[in-house]
């Protein structure tokens, strides 16, 4: 069992829902970020995805772009973000993500990659552009060194995708709220409802749902239908703004 | 479109390890939309019958194969032909691929088509495509390939279509297909992203290098016409690979020496190029598995080239893997050798080559120069250079 299914567990237990705030590596830089994991986890998260900056992030918007370039101009690389949850590993169990894209880690190299990843204390990776269909090695080799693979479902998902992604994810599934970049502007439809029923129609895993959302009212309403509220963008622009997120992200934890 | 499928690309569009798609789960559904789309138009008689007519009368096919008299004889070596893809209208090849994809979009019930843009002639076809076929257009170009390219921008709006500028990392041709990646993943029900080059996810590659290779075709036929036999060399230049590959194609299984040519810049040592041969090594860049400039840590790495259509850090996943087969070789000309060439043959031949153009025709002069007269080489002169006289004026210090 990884860390990250415990904490779903154990959440499912009280009857609790999980928060997974994103923020982006590097960004102001790796020492503030460590802190700001410390700072969330204290908030209440109880997952927390570190983003691993990457010269062209073509699922992110505005918002998450500009932390990127930001973090890659302070000489931030996978390699440091690696060695960053070596050193949070030191003061926390919390479960972390990585959520990169794919050339930064097939640079690096797969296996050497995941065994690294796995050393250092990740729990789990999201590569938004790594679909399942191309991903059989990287799945193979995670199973092996015990790497959670979380993919994405989206608004455009066939049954035949929800299939395939349900079953190469473990840890949980992400479910991408809208048809968008990351920061777009959150509309709760009834076809998420339906979505995410025909999700939990075929698989026990965990679901969460992330994109747009910023909002204690909209992570609420997220956390009735989700096992798991994902916010990113919202968080990345106060740090952006030099403004505290750990008040922000104890309202996220009250409403959900 | 009467290429056989051959054994490449397999069913996920890889073409040997090169190729597949990477792309956010979004836009899956899409792409898979858009290959059975393909699959079943590329067989219909009534949409290839539309597109034929087009080619040929609103587009001005076939293109002349046209014997550079005067270039052959000022070298002294093979005979030169030029596939006079400048004379397309819109004035370039792009216009082959922009006008089957829009009717292919109207045909799949979209209502809105975009494209990124480097030269600016992608999006002038697109656009062209987009008012012919009376589909709403948008399309996303660099801010540094807008000040460049100022003429074709005023083209696309007359054209009807928006222009976005792209004002975000190098802001060039690979911003603009992030933002047009972008745009199609939160527009992914009305819209058909209408990529311009021979990369990006499956189906792209493939079906771009069909709706390309009539250039090939064409030519293969000219040249048994005019010489009755087929030629020694082919020579094109390649940024994504489209026109290069839309030549060479209808010729790869005639063992003739074919020469692709990227963008030099300033030269290789000097980082300031997009030769992603000469530079680069596999990555994994907007949707495929290829070549690419990139640094140490995976990042992608800026580039430079006095052509605004070879301004990209990676190369379509077919030529990957006809290189490994060694069936095309590639080579760079810098910019200094392309300004060359473009001057070259307007005053040779009364041409007026478009920059990427003149990489091919740079190459060509090497090669030719080193062959006998007996033999013969094709270049594909992909388009025209109106486009590139103003930049070029500002190169040389000339206040127009």
């Amino acid at each position: 069992m990884s860390r990250i299914s415990d904490t779903f567990k154990s959440l499912k237990k009280k009857g609790g829902k999980a928060l997974i705030p994103y923020i982006m590596a590097g960004d102001p830089s790796l020492d503030v970020t460590k802190q700001f994991v410390l700072d969330l986890e204290a908030a209440g998260a109880d997952i927390i995805e570190l983003g691993v900056p990457f010269s062209d992030p073509l699922a992110d918007g505005p918002t998450i772009q500009k932390a990127a370039e930001r973090a890659l101009t302070n000489g931030t690389t996978l390699k440091k973000v690696l060695g960053l949850v070596r050193e949070i590993r030191q003061v926390s169990d919390i479960p972390l993500i990585l959520m990169t894209y794919y050339n930064p880690v097939f640079k690096m190299g797969i296996e050497p990659f995941i065994k690294n990843a796995v050393s250092a204390g990740v729990d789990g990776v999201i590569i938004p552009d790594l679909i399942p269909d191309e991903a059989e090695d990287f799945i193979k080799l995670a199973r092996m060194h015990g790497l959670d693979t979380i993919y994405l479902l989206a608004p455009t998902s066939t049954p035949d995708r929800i299939n395939r992604v349900v079953k190469a994810s473990t840890g949980f599934i992400y479910y991408v709220s809208i048809t968008g970049t990351t920061g777009s502007k959150l509309t709760i439809k009834k076809t998420m409802k339906d979505n995410l029923n025909s999700i939990r129609g075929i698989t026990s895993k965990p679901v969460a749902v992330g994109f747009g959302i910023s909002t204690p009212g909209e992570a609420s309403a997220i956390a009735s239908l989700a096992d798991g509220v994902i916010v990113g963008s919202a968080i990345v622009k106060l740090i952006a703004q030099g403004k505290s997120i750990k008040n922000y992200v104890k309202s996220l934890r009250k409403a959900i | 479109m009467e290429n056989k499928p051959g054994k490449y690309p397999d069913m996920k569009g890889h073409f040997g390890q090169y190729g597949g798609r990477f792309v956010p789960e979004t836009l899956m559904p899409a792409l898979i939309e858009l290959e059975k789309a393909y699959n079943k138009y590329k067989k219909d008689r009534t949409f290839l019958n539309e597109l034929e007519a087009l080619q040929k009368d609103f587009i001005g096919r076939p293109t002349p194969l046209y014997f550079a008299r005067n270039l052959t004889e000022a070298l002294g070596g093979a005979k030169i032909y030029l596939k006079r893809e400048d004379l397309c209208h819109t004035g370039a090849h792009k216009i082959n691929n922009a006008i089957a994809q829009a009717l292919l979009a109207k045909r799949m019930g979209k209502t809105r088509i975009i494209a990124e843009t480097g030269a600016g002639q992608h999006g002038v076809a697109t656009a062209t495509g987009a008012a012919l076929t009376g589909i709403e257009c948008e399309i996303y170009m660099g801010s540094e390939d807008i000040r460049r390219q100022s003429l074709n921008v005023f083209r696309m709006r007359l054209l009807g279509a928006k222009v976005t500028e792209v004002n975000v990392g190098s802001k060039t041709l690979k911003d603009a297909i992030n933002e047009a990646l972008r745009d199609w993943t939160t527009n992914v029900g009305n819209t058909h992203y209408v990529l311009g080059t021979v990369f990006g996810p499956h189906p792209y590659p493939l079906m771009v290098r069909d709706f390309q290779s009539v250039i090939g075709r064409e030519a293969r036929q000219q040249i048994l016409k005019a010489e009755k036999r087929l030629p020694d060399c082919l020579i094109a230049c390649v940024g994504g690979g489209s026109n290069s590959i839309g030549l060479f194609h209808a010729f790869l299984k005639d063992n003739i020496k074919m020469i692709g040519v990227e963008a030099g810049g300033e030269g290789i040592r000097s980082g300031r190029h997009a030769a992603r041969f000469a530079g680069g090594s596999l990555g994994i860049f907007q949707g495929c598995k290829s070549y690419l400039l990139q640094d140490k840590d995976g990042n992608v790495l800026g580039t430079h080239s006095v052509s605004a259509g070879l301004d990209y850090a990676s190369v379509g996943p077919e030529h990957c893997y006809l290189r490994d087969l060694n069936k095309i070789e590639y080579t760079y000309a810098t910019d200094t050798e392309a300004l060359k060439a473009f001057e070259v043959l307007s005053k040779t031949e009364g041409i007026i080559p478009a920059l990427e153009s003149a990489h091919a025709i740079a190459e060509g002069i090497k090669t030719a120069s080193s062959m006998p007269r007996s033999s013969i080489i094709i270049i594909n002169l992909s388009g025209r250079g109106d486009k590139d006289v103003q930049e070029v004026a500002r190169i040389k210090g000339i206040n127009l």
